[in-house]
């Protein structure tokens, strides 16, 4: 069973130090005001620019315990409800991460919720609205909320695949929070503090991330997210040279075609 | 083997390159490779005979300069500086071609160069990634004769030869490029308003005496000003041409300039600054540089004014329709009054400023489209002009119909408007033809809409068995048992295991359910012969199929496209849209089935081509593009037999690479030898009757995709 739960990628944390967050909108107060009303949250944006961070941040502010699921293709209801497994001969029930969220008053943050099968909505609608019951059939039982218990989902618009989108049903009971790279001075603060990397580097980081950016839609499905920026400013901080830092930790990991991993080489060597 | 004499080369000649049908006369080539070695002359007769094959002008004109050729060059540059004229042949004409051909002797000394350096195809790719990277407007790189830009297009010479490594000679490329974008990025292509709109530089040539010495020294001002900008935010490419100028050793800044350099390299030093220092300066205009350009203001001039008239539309337009978004009324339409501010931004030093829109005092969201031309405006006129900020609401500006006509002007270069470009491969050149094939989406044409309700009486009974073998096929559930995972526990598997455990045997940990969604996902372009050859009844028959199997399609949800094909020569190849992906399958797509009709010829390749760039748009896990067809691919130019077939199957190869599964439904009896080689062994089947096709077509289909 060990290789069931790793592949469910569950992880049930108290954060005790405060994560690092820049906010850069209202996002924390909205979030707060959400919780507070009980209501459900669906954070849009695109990968890397700051998601999980932010929710780890809110889990640490709310002092609640956070549920990660990253979804998947085969994420199932019985993977998020929970299962009978058989101990000594006996069936036993184990809740899984979202049952537990339920009941422990958690905040349960799942990722990236248009790749998990369509049958696990059945379980997330009526937990998403005022309801706030988890239907767990194969017990017969529901499971009423705990007044602490919140659920935030993740979505990345961008994908723009008509077999992943979010039906209205589901996106119309969620309250929205919209991410977006952060400004470029923001950035360049986020870089800094993440890696302790110098202010020139972190600038010149930022401005290859924009003409990373320039490129989405003709050759690059993403730019460079902020993620990638810290990556390779950490790179550098352990002294490995800016070009060579930017083509592994950002080139070669944006895109396989060689034209562009050579064209986003000469953009780095461009700037450093 | 000894020499052949100038008779034999003749009577070679005339075989390898049928000159008498065109009454040429193989005379003079033939007493030019009278004296070659035997080896060298069958090289020129080689060489000849491909060239022959594309036109056999060029054939003649090769077999011609060869005599000149065979000393210079190895085997391998001769090759290529055949295959540099018939490519020219394909892309430009005859004339080019054999202005190519004749220019041997230059070729030869080029060859050399040729290796080391960098060229336009190799390098095209790359660099015009890291063009759109920089920023600005988009420019297009194309291949030109020398160095230069409109402020559209960036013009690359086709290699560059001048260093003896090879890294050397693409920096330079690189840097040439980077010379271009930089002048249009950092304002020395600046418009001004006025009747005509021009650039500042023309406006200021106008009344200067001496315009040769002053637009050199300009030049160099500008050139001077962009490198001190490049400098403080490209260091890297700064590095980078600096090398450069030490290793030709001509210095950017000339001796006594010093004064001007100071003022460029101020934050604020603009256009006009390098305009004001320029009568400062006196002494001789200053040498090229490796990475300067060779100004066309003219083509600038024309160019800009094309742009800003469509970009002045079509920000009027847009500012019309945000004001009608806001439900304002006509009156408060006209009188609506947009401004502009610059946005504050922090430490970045950028030649265009981030503007943001105002209406009456409130800060509006203008749509993204919006943004790229406002940058695209600012990057001409340093502003938004105030002329720009009354909304006009003319709809053939609408930026969407623009940028279609554009992408359609620009899909077809050589005044082939609308068209898409497909290379061709050429089998006995192992070469493409460049932008070969012009192939048009044409309109289907609307037939009689009872012929489906018809073939489907007239198959009843069949529609209604390939309705329920196709239902079998539909997505289902699967429930898996005996899983390591699952949703609930296999309880005969618990039972079994606990009896093992009993005995003392090893437990299995096999023990739940799984459901299992069995997804099909596959999409599947129809593409339908329509030549000529398939008049009456076996167009008949390609009609009945595909009505029944559309009956069948609706039972899955495969999404499926239906397109003819049919073409007369390579400048007029077709296809037509039975139906597209996203359409349904209604009364149109009904009366469109209907209405195929037999038309010219059969270029396949082209076809196959453009539909498999359709079929990847599907999103699908599965991709199949199915041909139906009655024969041989066949075109009444010289597309036929091993060409003709070599072609298809490259196409098909190419096909295969990007993922997508080619078959080929036939009713050619003699297809097996060619279909196989096109298809492979198990690609394709022959219908050994035309009327049993509507009846095997969808059971192909239902076996291909079980």
């Amino acid at each position: 069973m060990n290789q069931q739960v790793s592949k469910q990628q569950i992880e049930e944390i108290w954060i005790e130090e405060e994560p690092y967050y820049e906010a850069v909108g209202e996002e924390i107060v909205l979030f707060e005001s959400a919780y507070n009303n009980k209501l459900p949250l669906l954070l849009k944006g695109p990968t890397g620019c700051g998601k999980t961070r932010f929710m780890e941040h809110m889990a640490w502010r709310l002092k609640r315990p956070l549920i990660t699921v990253s979804c998947h293709d085969d994420l199932t209801a019985s993977d998020l409800v929970g299962r009978y497994l058989i101990v000594g001969g006996e069936t036993r029930w184990i809740d899984g991460p979202l049952a537990r969220a339920v009941r422990s008053g958690g905040i349960c943050y799942l990722d990236e919720i248009v790749e998990a099968r369509k049958d696990t909505m059945v379980v997330i609608h009526p937990l998403a609205d005022d309801r706030r019951v988890l239907p767990m059939e194969k017990v017969g039982e529901q499971l009423q909320a705990a007044p602490e218990f919140s659920m935030v989902v993740s979505y990345n618009p961008g994908y723009q695949s008509v077999l992943k989108e979010l039906k209205q049903s589901t996106r119309q009971r969620f309250v929205a929070i919209e991410f977006n790279y952060p400004s470029a001075d923001l950035e360049k603060r986020i870089i800094v503090r993440e890696t302790g990397v110098d202010a020139q580097s972190a600038q010149n980081l930022v401005k290859f991330a924009e003409m990373t950016r320039n490129l989405k839609g003709s050759g690059l499905d993403e730019g460079a997210s902020t993620r990638l920026l810290v990556h390779a400013a950490k790179l550098m901080v352990s002294g490995i040279s800016p070009i060579t830092a930017c083509s592994a930790g950002i080139g070669q990991a944006l895109t396989d075609d060689p034209d562009m991993v050579a064209a986003v080489q000469e953009l780095s060597a461009a700037l450093f | 083997m000894h020499p052949l004499s100038v008779v034999e080369l003749e009577q070679r000649l005339d075989q390898v390159l049928e000159l008498d049908l065109v009454r040429l006369s193989p005379e003079q080539a033939a007493q030019a490779l009278a004296p070659f070695s035997r080896e060298q002359q069958e090289r020129a007769l080689h060489w000849s005979q491909i060239a022959a094959q594309a036109h056999v002008q060029i054939g003649q004109q090769i077999s011609i300069h060869a005599a000149l050729a065979l000393p210079l060059m190895s085997d391998e540059v001769m090759g290529r500086w055949v295959y540099h004229a018939l490519d020219l042949y394909d892309r430009k004409g005859l004339f080019p071609a054999i202005e190519a051909v004749k220019s041997v002797e230059r070729y030869a000394a080029e060859a050399e160069a040729r290796a080391r350096g960098v060229g336009f195809d190799e390098t095209v790719g790359m660099l015009s990634h890291f063009l759109q990277g920089l920023s600005g407007r988009h420019l297009q790189i194309e291949e030109g004769e020398s160095l230069w830009t409109d402020s559209e297009k960036v013009f690359l010479p086709s290699f560059v030869g001048h260093f003896e490594q090879r890294d050397d000679n693409f920096q330079l490329y690189k840097a040439q490029l980077v010379t271009l974008w930089a002048e249009n990025w950092y304002g020395t292509w600046r418009l001004v308003q006025g009747e005509p709109v021009q650039t500042r530089i023309s406006q200021w040539l106008s009344v200067r005496a001496d315009k040769v010495r002053d637009l050199a020294f300009l030049q160099r001002l500008e050139l001077i000003r962009i490198d001190v900008v490049l400098k403080r935010v490209f260091p890297g490419i700064f590095r980078q041409r600096n090398r450069l100028l030490q290793m030709v050793g001509t210095p950017l800044i000339p001796s006594g300039w010093e004064y001007a350099v100071a003022a460029l390299s101020d934050l604020q030093a603009s256009l006009e600054t390098s305009l004001l220092w320029l009568d400062r300066l006196d002494g001789e205009a200053p040498a090229r540089l490796c990475y300067q350009e060779i100004w066309q203001i003219e083509a600038v001039d024309s160019a800009a004014r094309a742009r800003s008239e469509k970009e002045r539309g079509s920000f009027q337009y847009l500012l019309w329709k945000m004001a009608d978004e806001l439900q304002l009324t006509e009156q408060e339409q006209q009188q609506a009054k947009f401004e502009w501010h610059q946005k504050e931004n922090g430490e970045q030093q950028e030649s265009v400023a981030e503007v943001e829109l105002l209406l009456e005092d409130q800060p509006v969201a203008p749509p993204e489209i919006m943004n790229a031309l406002t940058r695209s405006i600012i990057q001409d006129f340093g502003e938004l002009p105030p002329e720009y900020l009354h909304p006009v609401g003319d709809a053939q500006f609408d930026p969407e119909r623009l940028a279609r006509n554009a992408q359609d002007v620009w899909g077809g270069t050589y005044h082939e408007e609308g068209a898409f470009l497909y290379d061709e491969w050429d089998g006995s050149r192992l070469n493409y033809r460049k932008g070969w094939a012009v192939l048009r989406e044409m309109e289907a044409k609307l037939g009689d809409g009872n012929f489906v309700e018809e073939t489907i009486h007239k198959y009843q009974r069949l529609v209604g068995h390939l309705r329920k073998s196709f239902e079998a096929l539909r997505s289902a559930d699967l429930l898996l048992k005996r899983q390591e995972n699952g949703d609930s526990l296999d309880v005969d598997a618990v039972v079994d295991a606990m009896a093992d455990h009993q005995q003392g045997q090893e437990m299995s940990d096999r023990l739940y359910l799984q459901n299992r969604r069995h997804n099909r996902s596959i999409a599947v372009m129809l593409m339908v012969d329509m030549s000529g050859s398939t008049k009456g009844w076996i167009n008949d028959a390609e009609r009945e199929s595909l009505v029944l199997l559309c009956e069948a399609l609706e039972a899955l949800d495969d999404r499926y496209a239906i397109y003819g094909f049919s073409g007369w020569t390579r400048k007029r190849c077709e296809v037509f849209p039975i139906k597209r992906f996203t359409e349904p399958y209604n009364e149109t797509v009904k009366q469109k089935i209907a209405g195929i009709e037999s038309q010219d010829y059969t270029r396949m390749g082209v076809a196959i081509r453009h539909l498999t760039a359709l079929l990847n748009g599907a999103e699908a896990r599965t991709r199949l593009l199915i041909t139906l067809s009655d024969g041989k691919p066949d075109d009444s130019d010289d597309y036929k037999g091993e060409y003709a077939i070599e072609d298809t199957r490259m196409a098909l190869l190419e096909a295969r690479r990007t993922g997508v599964h080619p078959f080929c439904i036939t009713i050619d009896q003699e297809g097996q030898e060619y279909l196989s080689h096109m298809y492979g062994p198990a690609g394709y089947t022959v219908v050994d009757a035309v009327e049993k096709l509507p009846f095997k077509v969808a059971d192909i289909y239902r076996r291909l995709t079980l």
